[in-house]
């Protein structure tokens, strides 16, 4: 068999896929935890929505179901909702504190 | 190649996550996540979804990180501060998350059955995609249109600055 075909048909397990999927999720936890800035927090979020969205995929493939891609489309849809929703959160919060620090927004009244 | 590509955009997938997390000022964070989302594209494409790698890089890579890059320069969003609460958030989470992710990764690297992925294995067109999308699950889609339309309509009420309504707060007060 010519060598370079060899190295085309190479395959790749779909478990590291998943891992990898396991990896980016733990790491838009760390963000969440870890990051003070408002912004940032909810960029960790949305590492963590695409990291479902992989896991998905990879298991779309696996099964050969267009439901589970289908399923993806949909989180992209609510995703795109809610950060259009969660910035003007954040915006309004900024015009009522003057801050984005997680630690100085500590009330709920204004 | 498969595993060649898979490597390279894993590799930046990675990369672009741990440099998310390295960084303080908000606006290198939002451009560690395109990397992130723009390899997350490559990544669907090598599993077969095309419809679902032009959607990422359109409406993630695309849409969504314009609107926090709008926002990151609209606020003026400057270096993040350190504090004790992030200092003790840090010593508790990092240990935490790791010993989850150990566990998920060993669960996943061991998980009998799960098959194989090559080039040009299983794709799935965007005409199947869209029978499926258009027939049965048209309900569902019609639902999540409403839904956005609602996210606009809240979106402009949150962030619309209501002048008359602060002052009567101020004089109330």
């Amino acid at each position: 068999m010519n060598p370079l075909y060899a190295q085309f048909q190479q395959e790749v397990p779909l478990s590291w896929y998943l891992a990898l999927s396991a990896a980016l999720f733990s790491l838009g936890v760390v963000g969440f935890i870890v990051k003070r800035n408002l912004i940032t927090v909810f960029m960790s979020i949305e590492l963590m929505l695409n990291a479902v969205n992989l896991s998905f995929v990879t298991f779309a493939h696996q099964w050969h179901a267009v439901k589970g891609q289908i399923f993806v489309f949909f989180v992209m849809m609510v995703a795109a909702a809610e950060a259009a929703v969660g910035l003007a959160i954040i915006i309004a919060v900024f015009r009522a504190r003057a801050t984005l620090a997680v630690d100085r927004i500590d009330r709920m009244s204004l | 190649m498969h595993l060649i590509l898979f490597i390279v955009f894993a590799g930046f997938c990675l990369a672009g996550a741990v440099n998310l997390l390295l960084q303080t000022h908000p606006i290198n964070s939002a451009l560690s996540l395109i990397v992130v989302m723009v390899s997350l594209a490559v990544l669907y494409l090598l599993l077969g979804a095309e419809f679902l790698a032009a959607a990422q890089a359109i409406v993630y890579a695309g849409a969504i990180m314009v609107l926090f890059i709008f926002v990151v320069m609209l606020l003026n969003a400057g270096r993040e501060e350190r504090t004790a609460g992030s200092r003790a958030a840090g010593l508790v989470g990092f240990p935490a998350v790791a010993v989850i992710l150990s566990l998920m990764a060993t669960l996943l690297l061991h998980a009998q059955g799960l098959g194989t992925a090559r080039l040009a294995n299983g794709i799935t067109s965007t005409e199947e995609l869209s029978k499926v999308l258009f027939t049965n699950l048209l309900l569902p889609f019609e639902a999540t249109s409403v839904l956005v339309l609602i996210a606009i309509l809240g979106a402009v009420a949150l962030a619309s600055h209501d002048e008359g309504n602060a002052t009567e707060k101020k004089e109330g007060q």
